[in-house]
């Protein structure tokens, strides 16, 4: 491709790089130079130093989205698989009904299934009357992984189904032709070509899930606490901008290791979809 | 030569949408064959290739591979293999793994996979193109490899569906060629299907010619091309003059009030009749030698022939000549009985072989072919 400096183009630009730049390379910097300093301003390794202590706090927030993106991968693969083979009209009913969560804010969302999950709520309400003893579950890493899949479903099924729309139906008739039943049919055309579509859809649905502070404070009742929770408490209540820094950098360091290592699996395919 | 039939096809009856697209089909295929089901899009050619291959179950009617059922079996366990039409090759594979793909399947040992893929580059002419991806072909090349994928599995009989259709004049030529050579070496059926009456004529040993769900007519390209049975196969093979007729005796026609010697016999007497000449047959005389007398009314230079449009007593003939004529000439035409071939008339007489709207024709002949879905 020709590459292209004009003044014309360049002005065109200017807006988004200078967004880009104030919005995004900025912050970057703050909080590189956050992490590096102490209160007072100067040049230190400490923060970076004391998050030996998070050990733990780091293991269990990327068990519990490894877990998450899983059981989401599971549920999303054969739904998009069947809505992708369905007339135009189902499909589109479908979706809309797959997207329609996402137009309420995850806020309200996720303090929805609080209501719904608590010892007072509505199921332990529908389990007391058929006389069921109450089950805990705000608390357990189960509330907050059910609500990671929950909040973060969508993002899964949009990439994967995409892709599956996108595989042409003659090459599953050529794979049926060369002698292909349904297990091999699957497993030689349809799970190498919607390869792309999963590895996106795993980074979607595995980072934000991994730097959550709001479903892990709801749902797991105060017990569980993910990096994000940590993050949050250092710079809303503890005030430690330098520890919360370093925190995210390092969170954030981990996050661009992981895409990257996902996005070697999708290059050979020809790159991400979305 | 015995051959005995490889597929049958028996009152084999397709809906789609309460829309009949095959009515009643029966078709016999000989082992060994080159048959070619030639029509124009929406005539149910490529739907019979999909009842073949187990993509379409018939409504009515069923199959028979060496004389037993295929009701109910699936693709994959019929012992044909397809060419598709735009070739659906594994965009994930490399040419070698798109060609080993049916092989691997049936878990065959990778070592003879590898004698077969090889032998199969070297029929289709793609040695060292093994690692290439399937993306970065030409659309002869890819041709290729979707033939290899489809015969290194030894099929019984190959599906062809409109195999050259996306490839340029050129390609197509050299194409139907090696496809023929392919069906030599291999010894086995090919059942092709394609709108290119050309292309049915010089590859074909049997042509099928279809229209509207129903077979118009079967046999070897010569006797399609030389004795059609109705008017719809006469215009659609070739160029024809259809011009209504009475069958006076046998070996006695008349058309445009004169008669005419002719080889056809079997007719009712006074029986009204299609009569095909075709183009290349009638020779332009001094007005009193003619047979008839006609109007010089346009003048087309082809090539290897003119064609000259003339208007006798309001019906235009088209004819083919290497002799040329200016627009406005009156001149005779002269008919040998061998190019006179009489048809029973049937529900096309009257729809086709008349050349007063040729140019109304040649637009609707230049628009670029439907591809059938």
């Amino acid at each position: 491709m020709k590459k292209r400096n004009s003044y014309g183009s360049i002005a065109l630009n200017a807006p988004y790089t200078v967004w880009s730049v104030i919005f995004i390379v900025v912050p970057l910097f703050i909080v590189a130079y956050y992490a590096f300093t102490d209160k007072s301003g100067a040049f230190t390794f400490d923060n970076i130093l004391e998050l030996g202590e998070y050990n733990d706090i780091f293991f269990t927030s990327i068990w519990y989205s490894v877990l998450a993106t899983v059981i989401a991968l599971l549920i999303s693969y054969p739904f998009a698989y069947f809505l992708s083979r369905q007339s135009e009209k189902s499909r589109r009913l479908q979706m809309m009904l797959v997207m329609l969560p996402m137009w309420m804010n995850l806020l309200i969302r996720t303090y929805s299934w609080m209501n719904i999950l608590e010892r007072n709520g509505l199921i332990n309400n529908l389990l007391g009357m058929v006389g069921i003893e109450p089950v805990k579950m705000i608390g357990t890493p189960g509330a907050v992984i059910f609500g990671m899949v929950y909040n973060y479903l969508p993002y899964m099924i949009l990439p994967i189904y995409t892709v599956m729309s996108k595989i042409e139906p003659s090459l599953l008739e050529a794979a049926e032709d060369l002698g292909c039943n349904g297990i091999n049919k699957l497993r030689r055309v349809i799970m190498p070509l919607s390869l792309p579509g999963v590895v996106s859809g795993i980074t979607m649905v595995f980072v934000p899930s991994v730097s959550t502070f709001y479903i892990s404070q709801k749902l797991g009742g105060g017990k569980i606490m993910l990096v994000g929770d940590a993050i949050e408490r250092q710079m809303q209540s503890a005030y430690n901008y330098n520890l919360g820094a370093s925190l995210s950098l390092v969170l954030m360091v981990m996050i661009i290791i992981s895409m990257a290592i996902m996005n070697k699996f999708s290059d050979e395919e020809g790159g991400m979809v979305i | 030569m015995e051959q005995k039939n490889i597929i049958e096809l028996k009152n084999i009856t397709v809906e789609f949408d309460g829309e009949k697209v095959l009515d009643d089909l029966n078709l016999s295929i000989k082992d060994k064959e080159f048959v070619t089901l030639l029509g124009q899009s929406g005539c149910g050619k490529t739907t019979t290739l999909r009842i073949i291959a187990g993509f379409i179950q018939p409504h009515a009617g069923d199959v028979f591979f060496d004389g037993k059922s295929e009701k109910g079996v699936p693709p994959y366990k019929r012992p044909v293999n397809t060419v598709f039409q735009r070739y659906a090759l594994f965009p994930n594979y490399n040419v070698y793994d798109n060609i080993a793909f049916g092989l691997r399947v049936s878990k065959m040992p990778e070592k003879e996979i590898d004698r077969r893929v090889k032998e199969m580059l070297k029929l289709v002419n793609l040695q060292g193109f093994e690692k290439r991806s399937v993306a970065k072909l030409s659309g002869g090349q890819q041709q290729r490899v979707a033939i290899a994928r489809a015969v290194i599995n030894e099929p019984k009989v190959l599906l062809l569906d409109e195999p050259l259709a996306a490839l340029d004049l050129k390609l197509r030529k050299d194409m139907q060629n090696e496809l023929k050579n392919i069906q030599r070496k291999l010894g086995i059926t090919f059942i092709y299907v394609t709108h290119d009456q050309e292309e049915a004529l010089s590859l074909s040993d049997t042509v099928v010619v279809m229209h509207e769900g129903k077979i118009q007519q079967i046999g070897t390209p010569i006797d399609i091309y030389n004795e059609p049975q109705n008017a719809f196969v006469a215009d659609f093979i070739g160029e024809s003059n259809i011009i209504d007729g009475n069958m006076l005796e046998d070996y006695k026609v008349s058309l445009v009030g004169k008669t005419f010697q002719c080889l056809d016999k079997g007719f009712e007497k006074n029986e009204p009749v299609d009569v095909v000449i075709r183009p290349e047959d009638v020779d332009i005389v001094p007005v009193d030698k003619g047979m008839l007398v006609g109007k010089v009314t346009s003048v087309l230079f082809r090539g290897v022939h003119f064609e000259i449009i003339i208007d006798v007593e309001g019906f235009k003939w088209m004819i083919q000549t290497t002799d040329e004529s200016k627009v406005g000439d009156t001149v005779g035409l002269y008919i040998e009985p061998d190019a006179i071939h009489v048809m029973k008339k049937s529900k096309y007489s009257g729809k086709y072989g008349d050349y007063s709207s040729y140019s109304d024709e040649m637009d609707r002949m230049s628009e670029p072919d439907e591809v059938e879905e």
